[in-house]
C-alpha cells in the first residue's frame, strides 16, 4: 500500500499552495491601491499567477484520476473521511472556479489577460460594467470561502500530526517522516 | 473625330460634376474617435463620446475643403473604467486647463484611388504639432465615409508623465482611429 502521493503529486500540490498563499494577499493589496502603475503591474502578475493556478489544477485533476491516492490511516472515523473528502472536493471546485471567474471579470472589465504578456486569452464575455462588478464581488466571495476551506484543511492535518500522531500530513510531507526515523 | 474629342470632354465634365459633390454635413451620431494603445501588453481602446466636426470635403476640389475636428476630452472612455477617473489628472490630460483637443486640416491631398492625406495641427494638452493623417474615402450615394488612423507618441504631448512616463507599463505609441460620415445633401 502506498503511504505517500507521488513526487509528482507532492511538488503540484506544494506550488499550487505556494502560489495561492501569492496570488490572495496580492489580490487584497492591489484593489486597495490607488491607481498607479504598480497597481497595473500587479494585477497583471495577479492574472499571470492565476492562470498559473488554472494550468497546475488541470494537471493535478488529471493525476487524480490516473492515480489512485494514497489511502488515510485506519484509525480514521467515517466522518471524518467523508468530511475529508467532502473539503477536498470543494477546494477542487474552487481551484477552477476562482480562476475562472477572474477570467470572465477581466473580460467584462475590459482588460483582457495576457499571459505572461505573451499570450492573450480569449474574451468569453463582452465588455460589460455592471456584469464585471458582480464577477468581482463573486471572484472575492469565493476566495474568503477557499480561506476558510485551507484553514480547515491545514487544521486537520496538523491535529493529525500533532494530537493524533497518525500519518496523515506525512503522505503530503513524506520527508517528515524520515526525519522521524 | 473632331467633333467627338469636345463631346466626349464635355461628357466626362458632365459625370465629373455629378459625381463631385461637397460632403459637408457631418452625421455625429455615425461618426467615432476612437484609439487603441497597449497597458502591460494588454492591447485596450478607448473612445471619445462628444466631439464636433466642421468639414467640407470635395474630393474634386481638395483645395478649397476643409476639415476642423474639436474633441472634448472629459468625455474620454479609456477601456479600463478605472482610469476614467484619472484622465482629468494633471499628469494625464489635464483637463481643467485643457479641455479639448483639435485637429484643423490646412490641406488635403489625393494619394491615389480612394486613399487621401490631409495635412494640418494637432493641438492636444497645450503642444500644436504638424501632422499628416491618412485616410480613404469612399461614397455611398449621398454620404461620404472617411476612415483614417494617425500613430502618435503619448509623451510628446506630455500625457502620462511622472509616474506614468514609464512606457513599459502604458506604451508610449498610441493609434487614434477616426471614423466620420458626411452627407453631401444640401
Amino acid at each position: 500500500m502506498n503511504t505517500a502521493y507521488t513526487k509528482i503529486a507532492i511538488t503540484l500540490h506544494w506550488l499550487v499552495a505556494l502560489l495561492i498563499f501569492s496570488a490572495f494577499p496580492l489580490g487584497l493589496y492591489m484593489s486597495d491601491l490607488k491607481f498607479s502603475p504598480l497597481k497595473l503591474q500587479l494585477y497583471s502578475y495577479h492574472k499571470w499567477i492565476g492562470v498559473t493556478i488554472f494550468l497546475l489544477f488541470i494537471a493535478r485533476l488529471l493525476w487524480r484520476i490516473t492515480n489512485k491516492p494514497p489511502e488515510l490511516p485506519e484509525s480514521i472515523v467515517a466522518w471524518q473521511r467523508r468530511a475529508a473528502h467532502a473539503v477536498h472536493h470543494l477546494l477542487y471546485t474552487l481551484l477552477f472556479l476562482i480562476p475562472v471567474t477572474g477570467w470572465l471579470m477581466s473580460s467584462a472589465k475590459g482588460v483582457p489577460v495576457m499571459y505572461l504578456g505573451l499570450v492573450q486569452l480569449p474574451d468569453l464575455l463582452g465588455k460589460d460594467k455592471a456584469l464585471g462588478n458582480l464577477l468581482e464581488t463573486t471572484h472575492s466571495v469565493l476566495n474568503y470561502l477557499l480561506l476558510a476551506l485551507v484553514i480547515m484543511h491545514i487544521a486537520a492535518a496538523l491535529k493529525h500530526h500533532l494530537i493524533e500522531k497518525d500519518e496523515t500530513l506525512t503522505r503530503m510531507m513524506p520527508w517528515l517522516k524520515k526525519k522521524t526515523l | 473625330m473632331k467633333l467627338i474629342t469636345p463631346s466626349l470632354l464635355l461628357l466626362t465634365l458632365v459625370i465629373c460634376s455629378a459625381n463631385a459633390a461637397e460632403f459637408s454635413k457631418v452625421q455625429t451620431a455615425q461618426s467615432r474617435v476612437s484609439f487603441d494603445y497597449k497597458q502591460m501588453s494588454v492591447p485596450l481602446s478607448g473612445s471619445f463620446a462628444k466631439f464636433a466636426i466642421q468639414a467640407r470635403f470635395d474630393p474634386a476640389k481638395l483645395s478649397a475643403s476643409q476639415a476642423k475636428i474639436d474633441i472634448d476630452i472629459a468625455s474620454i472612455d479609456t477601456g479600463n473604467s478605472d482610469a476614467d477617473d484619472e484622465v482629468n489628472d494633471k499628469l494625464w490630460f489635464d483637463t481643467k486647463n485643457f479641455p479639448t483637443a483639435g485637429f484643423v486640416a490646412s490641406s488635403f491631398k489625393a494619394l491615389g484611388g480612394d486613399k487621401y492625406q490631409a495635412q494640418g495641427k494637432l493641438s492636444l494638452k497645450g503642444k500644436i504639432v504638424d501632422i499628416t493623417a491618412p485616410f480613404t474615402f469612399k461614397q455611398n450615394g449621398d454620404l461620404g465615409v472617411f476612415d483614417g488612423s494617425l500613430n502618435i507618441n503619448r509623451l510628446d504631448y506630455g500625457i502620462g508623465t511622472g509616474i506614468w512616463a514609464d512606457v513599459a507599463t502604458v506604451a508610449n505609441e498610441v493609434s487614434i482611429k477616426f471614423h466620420f460620415v458626411a452627407s453631401s445633401k444640401k
